[in-house]
């Protein structure tokens, strides 16, 4: 598993294509936010914390789309099919490559994101990489299961996003709820904690038990 | 499917017309009207069996899929494609009347309560199941696929369920109901379950039909 998942990171950092235009995309989307709202009206917790996750959302989206593009192309997936690896090994390897790229955006983005809607760095944001980080493996548990179905079909643009969204929806409630607790520095409500942390265990369990199903030739 | 075939096409056409028209007649002639709601409220007994097929309808796909999947009976595949058409068809009725009962009683066509989010985001997991089976085409593949789809939504309506439940809540909560709205509510579902279950067969036949057509004439193409 380690060596399927230094494969990509390898593959990643000799050419660094994937992470230098997730990067620029991510910061267009919220540059495209500060545009169409005016930095006046991108004020308060709850304003910030949805343009986060938006802006991570569709860069992770574009991510997710090439996370099996280059196999897929070349033919490399059926050669790693081949070999005597089990699926969910292959799914999780698959799943953290995608958790890495995108906290290595994510590290660089949220902080530049927050500077640029004027959130005040204090104490309280020590959280934030922890909710992030729960967001990220959820959104890449479900990503790196839709993207693997998506990368065979046509259209293959249009389904991820269609089959992703409505399922990261509770996600994406509870990801912003705890957010927006976190840069206001209130007290949060724990159940949304649950809610995210019970998607992460849920969907990397399944995803690990149904990905034989999906990448069967 | 042949055991249930008779029943299906001599039974149940007239059942569901039998129970449907019980239905009407209890709604428009039978039940009260609500003491505060008035007439509108009668929109009810058609809303909510319609919700519930359409979760019914959920629990088919993912059921079917799974089945599907581990047996590779390509039946399961039909019924699940079948199922996921219907329960699309009960998700847009469940809001279409939903807006006409929410115009008068609560002043506006759409409001984000936690049942009303809940079922507008099922109607886009539907429609994303079925956009895949349709832009996937019908290979073996796209059935697995679809089946795995199918699961995971499933899987995904319990936390959705409490994800929008703790984002907000208006819908209206039934308690007590008279005895003559609880007969009409309940005839109506019968009802609604029948019109589900013909449905579900016939459009079931009909792919099954397509399906022997396929074979057919890839066999005709072969031996020419």
């Amino acid at each position: 598993m380690l060596a399927l998942l230094w494969k990509d990171l390898l593959l990643e950092f000799r050419t660094k294509e994937r992470l230098s235009s997730l990067f620029v995309l991510a910061l267009l989307i919220v540059l495209v936010f500060v545009f169409a709202l005016s930095p006046e009206q991108i004020q308060g917790p709850e304003v910030e914390a949805a343009l986060l996750w938006v802006t991570l959302v569709f860069a992770g989206m574009l991510s997710l789309q090439r996370s099996f593009l280059l196999e897929q192309e070349r033919g490399c997936f059926s050669g790693l099919l081949l070999s005597p690896i089990d699926p969910g090994t292959l799914f999780l390897a698959k799943m953290l490559g995608n958790v890495m790229f995108l906290l290595l955006v994510e590290v660089i983005v949220a902080p530049l994101s927050l500077t640029f809607f004027g959130v005040p760095f204090s104490g309280s944001l020590v959280m934030l990489p922890i909710v992030v980080l729960l967001g990220t493996v959820g959104f890449s548990a479900l990503g790196t299961l839709f993207a693997a179905i998506a990368v065979r079909t046509r259209a293959r643009e249009v389904l991820l996003p269609i089959m992703l969204l409505p399922l990261l929806v509770p996600l994406l409630i509870a990801a912003v709820k705890v957010t927006s607790a976190v840069l206001s520095g209130e007290e949060w409500n724990g159940m949304w904690f649950r809610v995210l942390l019970a998607f992460d265990i849920i969907f990397v369990v399944t995803g690990w038990l149904i990905f034989s199903q999906v990448v069967q030739e | 499917m042949k055991r249930f075939a008779p029943f299906a096409d001599n039974v149940l056409p007239w059942l569901t017309l039998t129970t449907m028209i019980a239905a009407l007649a209890m709604v428009f002639l039978y039940v009260p009207n609500e003491r505060v709601q008035g007439l509108v409220q009668r929109i009810f007994y058609f809303h909510l069996p319609s919700a519930w097929n359409t979760f019914l309808g959920f629990f088919i796909v993912a059921g079917a899929g799974a089945s599907y999947l581990w047996q590779g009976n390509r039946f399961f595949d039909l019924l699940a494609q079948a199922a996921a058409e219907i329960g699309m068809v009960f998700c847009t009725i469940v809001l279409i009347t939903g807006s006409i009962w929410a115009r008068p009683i609560w002043g506006v066509w759409w409001t984000w309560d936690p049942r009303l989010t809940m079922v507008v985001v099922l109607w886009t997991i539907y429609a994303a199941y079925l956009l895949l089976r349709h832009l996937g085409g019908d290979t073996e593949q796209i059935a697995r696929y679809a089946a795995v789809l199918g699961i995971i939504g499933v899987l995904d309506i319990p936390l959705l369920h409490i994800a929008v439940r703790l984002w907000r809540g208006i819908h209206p909560k039934v308690d007590k109901m008279a005895p003559e709205m609880l007969w009409t509510l309940l005839m109506c579902t019968v009802a609604f379950l029948c019109l589900f279950t013909w449905m579900l067969w016939l459009r079931l036949r009909s792919l099954s039909l397509r399906e022997e057509i396929t074979t057919l004439r890839r066999q005709a193409v072969a031996t020419a």
